[in-house]
């Protein structure tokens, strides 16, 4: 990392600590919006972080965007920033302004006729509680981005497992306030492989987050006399933990690695690393979410505990932007496509490594 | 968790790209030339002095070690060129494997000169092969517990006890012994061992062969007989054995081969599941991808660590847990999408890989360190310990 990179990490770091608190997340779940946590980010800046300077961004690189998110999830943090990155990543590849309010991106069928857009998209992350949704959709040969107001959309609310939104949203004959073609090639598929790395990020740092909580427990909690840490059938439990969580970290970060080696395009061997990173996020949740109540006993299956705010997270990042079957199959594909003698050089052809 | 375990980045050199189309190319002639058959746990099983001295030959052998011993004075980044594609491939690297990977770098610390200038070289050249002797009959996860023993004498060492499982001993030059050099003192039990170079040829030393599950001998039970080891062959001070031992466990363990044994299966299974592949199968393929990518990636972090000079024993540990986990699951899931009976077959080589493959399996979570003790080690470095 440069300077100015640890100082936006270390700028994040700090206002997740100071306002992303349990107490902030269990309201947010009760439907208080943390007015004072997104205040602290617009502030910051964090939430343009990847929008060049010139267009009044921070102009950080993916890989320090990547680490925020990486932070954002280890913070459980109940407002959509990562999303937020996210639709200003999509706009930005559609050559569009972004501005800083909260948003999300929309993926599913969504018409363009006449300049108007029609449709229902469902499990939308963040749905409600963003200002603006980027929309993906077919514009004769071309991918469009198109942006609208979420006040023009008709939302049924959901929440997912983690008490987040996670809305249907439908757009009759709206409007877009902004839309462009999408660049470098890309198209509906790619901005889910996005969504899809962006899942593994926040769910990486979510589990090393609750790696640290479960050793943390494990010295202090105390039976037959010693503390619960010093059991081997622990101390084995927690091992296989930790290697889950180098294992998440390693994946998702190659991915991350690919894409910004791609300049934030989801080409070819992006789109592989993805895959493999998404694919390997279950054992990696499963595992990790398991061992961790485990350990903390019935302490932690309480609502009071925050452990909760990081499992049911990862149990619902699993899910988004395409579970583990569906990542593994299409990788699967593409792993059948290289035939056995293109196996091997397949593997190690990762640029860099 | 980045305090806890470290894996840098590593950015592959331009020459490792050359490097490893060259051996490649060399790997693809052998083959075709009959040179060898591609083999599951080829650096466990496949022993070939021949095929080794051509190793040693390319320049491939102690790779790493310096120039003025006898070494290439290469990067570690591409002696793990040579060595993943060489277990890619299913190559039949065993002889030389032990040396390259552990004795030799024990030797240039640790060996006197003289003793390491006349071995060193052999090594390189792929004329010298080494095994390790730490088991005993009573002494396996507690190495401590070592019991063979070296009696002071006139102008040298007297040896008397046995090692098990010594890999590789009947077709090795030198086995490095971990031996007891004072009475155990159960408050200080790393203490009073030492490492010495055994000659295997020297006489008392009987090498007996072990079948293991699939009827194979790849592994020994060797006696000393008032063996004479002189002097010059102890490894740095006497009594010093145990930091070097664990010193030699660290790169033991810190290889590719440690979820590239079975992966020639996979390959060759591929052969057949590209044939109206199910749903089950694109899922199964891309779930070991995924993994043997992510492994691979880890696995490179450590040797940048090798690298920059650290001992990467915890990582190491944490690696080899996971991917020993793998190779044994790779084969479970690669059986539910292959032909039922597919072990009554003799086409091409993927029956015999795969039932090598299956009965071989059981070792990998066991050498080198049991799972159990690399999650201890694991525990240890988390703080619970
Ligand atoms: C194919 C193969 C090749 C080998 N090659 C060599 C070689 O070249 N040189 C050499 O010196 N050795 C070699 N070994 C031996 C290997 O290092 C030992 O098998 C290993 O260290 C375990 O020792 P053990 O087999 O005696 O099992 P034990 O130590 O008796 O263990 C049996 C079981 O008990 C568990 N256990 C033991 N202690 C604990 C504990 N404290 N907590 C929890 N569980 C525990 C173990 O994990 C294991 O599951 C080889 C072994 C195999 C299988």
């Amino acid at each position: 990392m440069t300077e100015t990179d640890t100082i936006i990490f270390d700028t994040a770091n700090r206002i997740f600590d100071d306002l992303s608190t349990p107490e902030v997340i269990n309201a947010a779940e009760e439907g208080e919006w943390p007015k004072a946590l997104w205040q602290a980010i617009e502030e910051s800046g964090l939430n343009l972080t990847w929008v060049p300077e010139a267009n009044g961004g921070i102009g950080a690189s993916l890989l320090d965007g990547f680490a925020v998110i990486k932070a954002a999830g280890a913070a459980a943090l109940p407002v959509p920033l990562a999303e937020t990155l996210m639709a200003g990543w999509l706009l930005s590849k559609a050559g569009l302004e972004v501005s800083s309010e909260p948003a999300t991106v929309g993926l599913g069928e969504v018409q363009y006729v006449n300049g108007v857009l029609n449709g229902t998209i469902n499990a939308v992350p963040g749905g409600r509680s963003a200002k603006q949704l980027v929309v993906v959709c077919k514009d004769g040969n071309d991918w469009l981005v198109a942006q609208v107001a979420t006040d023009q959309c008709q939302i049924a609310a959901h929440n997912s497992l983690a008490g987040e939104p996670f809305d249907s949203m439908t757009l009759s004959d709206v409007t877009p306030v902004q839309s462009g073609v999408l660049t470098g090639g890309m198209d509906a598929d790619s901005v889910q492989a996005m969504g899809a790395l962006i899942r593994c990020v926040q769910a990486a740092g979510a589990l090393s987050a609750a790696l640290e909580l479960t050793i943390e427990y494990s010295m202090e909690r105390v039976q037959f006399g010693r503390p619960i840490g010093k059991f081997q059938a622990l101390q084995h439990s927690v091992a296989a933990f930790a290697g889950e969580v180098a294992a998440i970290n390693a994946a998702a970060d190659a991915a991350a690695e690919a894409l910004s080696r791609a300049d934030g395009v989801v080409d070819h061997e992006a789109w592989v690393e993805i895959a493999t990173a998404k694919t390997r996020l279950e054992e990696a949740v499963n595992t990790g979410a398991a061992v961790a109540h485990q350990v903390h006993g019935a302490m932690g299956f309480t609502y009071e505990h925050r452990l909760h705010h990081l499992t049911r997270r990862l149990w619902s990042w699993r899910d988004e932007y395409g579970n583990e079957t569906v990542w593994a199959k299409r990788l699967g594909e593409e792993v059948l496509s290289w035939g056995a003698d293109e196996l091997w050089p397949k593997i190690t052809a990762v640029s860099n490594a | 968790m980045s305090s806890r375990f470290r894996f840098p980045h590593v950015q592959m050199p331009p020459e490792a790209t050359a490097l490893r189309k060259e051996v490649r190319e060399f790997l693809a002639e052998e083959i075709a030339n009959g040179g060898f058959v591609p083999m599951a746990d080829c650096w466990a099983s496949a022993m070939s002095a021949e095929f080794s001295r051509k190793v040693g030959q390319r320049g491939w052998l102690g790779m790493t070690w310096d120039k003025k011993y006898g070494g290439h004075g290469r990067t570690f980044l591409e002696r793990y060129v040579v060595t993943e594609e060489m277990l890619a491939a299913g190559a039949p690297v065993m002889a030389h494997w032990v040396a390259d990977r552990q004795s030799g770098p024990q030797l240039i610390k640790n060996a006197k000169p003289e003793i390491r200038d006349a071995i060193i070289p052999r090594i390189v050249s792929g004329d010298c092969f080494c095994a390790i002797g730490m088991s005993e009959p009573n002494t396996g996860s507690d190495l401590a517990s070592v019991a063979t023993k070296a009696e002071k004498v006139e102008g040298g060492w007297k040896v008397n006890g046995t090692k098990l499982w010594s890999t590789g001993a009947h077709g090795c030059d030198y086995m490095i012994t971990l031996l007891r050099t004072s009475p155990l003192d159960t408050s200080a039990r790393h203490q009073g061992l030492s490492q010495f170079i055994i000659d295997l040829k020297a006489p008392g030393v009987d090498i007996r062969g072990i079948a293991d599950i699939g009827g194979q001998v790849h592994f020994n039970e060797t006696n000393f007989e008032d063996v004479f080891v002189p002097d010059d062959y102890v490894l740095g001070e006497v009594g010093g054995g145990w930091n070097m031992v664990v010193g030699e466990l660290a790169l033991e363990r810190s290889g590719p081969e440690r979820f590239l044994s079975t992966f020639i299966v996979l390959q060759e299974a591929m052969r057949l599941l590209v044939n109206n592949p199910t749903e089950q199968t694109k899922e199964v393929l891309g779930q070991v991808v995924a993994k043997i990518k992510t492994l691979r990636r880890m696995s490179l972090g450590i040797a940048g660590l090798l690298q920059e000079g650290a001992s990467p024993e915890m990582e190491a540990a944490l690696v080899k847990d996971m991917s020993t986990n793998f190779e044994r699951e790779l084969l479970e899931k690669l059986r539910k999408v292959l032909p039922q009976n597919i072990l009554a077959t003799s086409e091409g080589l993927l029956p015999g890989l795969l039932r090598d493959g299956i009965l071989r399996v059981p070792s990998s979570t066991l050498r080198g360190g049991t799972n159990e003790v690399l999650k201890g080690m694991i525990a240890r470095q988390l703080g619970m310990r």
